[in-house]
């Protein structure tokens, strides 16, 4: 299995402080804002902009939630090996909110799809938007398409796109896993 | 891997450990799903499922039919009652009747034991045992186990005694599989009329003093009398089954211990338990019932995942 970097963790730290710097300018105070990250692997990259926000540019008190979208899935029963559910953890009602989804890599935009389902359950919200690191062109099965991106890349079907956090991994990395020929 | 080791839920004794956890791991997605403002997940959309009830359920029937609901299935409902099973159907034609209108699971509640398993022998759908006779009834042993374990953190380890009519209960009989296979430990309490001759080889013991076996315990989980069931007399009077077997609040405060009071339902008050046992803050009677739902909600979501699509 070959195993490409393509971005390290500098490269990183930039994207997502340009990101929270995009999301300021659109949410300034972030009083009317949401950030909701998708279970399981959004959460990471939530949490890290928050972190961002807080810690370097003094935002406070942002609303953050997580959302598991297992039970909106539309591929229940046509799987071979099941999916877990993770916890959703959303204390707030989102009626009138700006939303932004938050997910690590865009694919199909099936997973969004599945949290637009998802989160109908916690109220209307004002409006709602999308912020992924990586966006892999040409690959939608659906019209959906980020506000924000970190990095567009176009990859081909077998290759899979990896997010590593250094919360569980050794360091903050994206890299492009392609099966042996 | 999230997937039960059953193709149907007939009984606890055919589940093992993992499909135990993966359950209560499901049911606690479940219950925060019930607890939203809109308490429902589409999952089950293009699913159907039929409430067989050959005997008289309210709770059970309710609570599956809420969960089945909650899942967005389509459900059909069946009560002996009014049926043609009183113009002498059997089983077999009366779930094959119903199998040709295209449903995938069945859930029943039958007088007979070992009907379910019957069923499932038979019948191309998954079947989930809703109580049969006085063999089991696995979902209420499960959201028993899973109140317990919300209640005091972990179900191993700890000590539970079941009073009462132990002999024509199948929530006894599955109650007592689930906590063993926990690792929890296990007293029956009742008149000896009311226990199984050979019960203490399942790994439980008995005791015959309802005082000393609610020294011992954590929780006391606390069987109606279920009169319906007894063609002859088992005890004198229910007036000393009361005196013997009934737990009521000066009993409970002159123990030096909070226990936990459980009781799958109906209550016949001031016969097994006093009004003020029922209501007090040591009965978690009703959040058995809440948990009811999630437990059969997540029942039904693992093995509605094995109906493959094609």
């Amino acid at each position: 299995m070959a195993k490409k970097t393509l971005l390290n963790e500098k490269e990183i730290y930039i994207i997502l402080n340009r990101l929270a710097c995009q999301l300021i300018e659109n949410h300034q105070d972030f009083s009317n804002t949401i950030l909701i990250g998708i279970q399981p692997r959004g959460v990471y990259l939530a949490d890290r902009l928050v972190q961002v926000l807080t810690e370097e540019y003094q935002v406070k008190d942002i609303k953050l939630g997580k959302l598991d979208i297992t039970f909106y899935r539309d591929d229940f029963r046509r799987r071979e090996d099941p999916l877990s559910a993770s916890s959703t953890d959303i204390n707030f009602i989102v009626d009138n909110k700006n939303v932004v989804f938050i997910d690590d890599v865009l694919f199909s935009g099936r997973s969004i799809r599945a949290a637009l389902t998802a989160i109908q359950a916690f109220g209307r919200p004002k409006n709602i938007e999308l912020l992924v690191l990586i966006d892999r062109r040409f690959s939608r099965h659906l019209p959906i398409q980020p506000d924000y991106k970190g990095r567009q890349v176009d990859v081909i079907k077998d290759e899979q796109v990896k997010v590593e956090w250094k919360e569980n991994e050794p360091r903050d990395k994206v890299c492009i896993v392609s099966p042996d020929v | 891997m999230a997937k039960l080791s059953v193709s149907h839920l007939l009984g606890i004794k055919h589940l093992n450990l993992e499909d135990i956890n993966l359950i209560f791991n499901t049911a606690d997605h479940f219950k925060e799903v019930i607890n939203r403002p809109i308490k429902k997940v589409p999952s089950l959309r293009d699913i159907t499922i039929a409430n067989l009830f050959f005997e008289n359920s309210t709770r059970t029937k309710l609570s599956f039919e809420l969960a089945e609901k909650r899942l967005s299935a389509d459900i059909i409902n069946f009560s002996a009652a009014q049926s043609s099973v009183k113009k002498g159907e059997s089983l077999i034609d009366t779930a094959n009747n119903i199998l040709s209108m295209k449903v995938d699971i069945i859930v029943m509640r039958h007088p007979n034991e070992g009907a379910g398993d019957f069923l499932a022998k038979h019948i191309d759908a998954k079947i989930v045992n809703a109580g049969d006779g006085a063999h089991e009834h696995p979902t209420q042993a499960l959201l028993d186990s899973f109140s317990i374990r919300e209640k005091l953190g972990d179900v191993k380890g700890k000590k539970v005694v079941i009073v009462g009519d132990i002999k024509h209960s199948r929530v006894a009989l599955s109650n007592i599989y689930a906590l063993k296979l926990q690792g929890a430990e296990v007293k029956l309490c009742g008149p000896t009329t009311l226990i199984p001759k050979f019960i203490t080889s399942l790994g439980v013991s008995y005791e015959k003093d309802l005082r000393k076996a609610l020294e011992w315990c954590d929780v006391a989980n606390v069987l109606r009398v279920q009169h319906e069931r007894m063609d002859v007399k088992y005890f004198p009077s229910i007036r000393e089954y009361t005196q013997l077997f009934g737990i009521n609040k000066e009993l409970l405060d002159s123990i030096d211990k909070d226990i936990v009071i459980m009781h799958p339902g109906p209550i016949n008050r001031g016969v097994e338990l006093t009004s003020d046992v029922a209501d007090s803050k040591q009965s978690i009677i009703l959040n058995q019932v809440e948990n009811g739902v999630a437990i059969r909600m997540a029942v039904i979501y693992l093995l509605a995942q094995q109906i493959k699509r094609d």
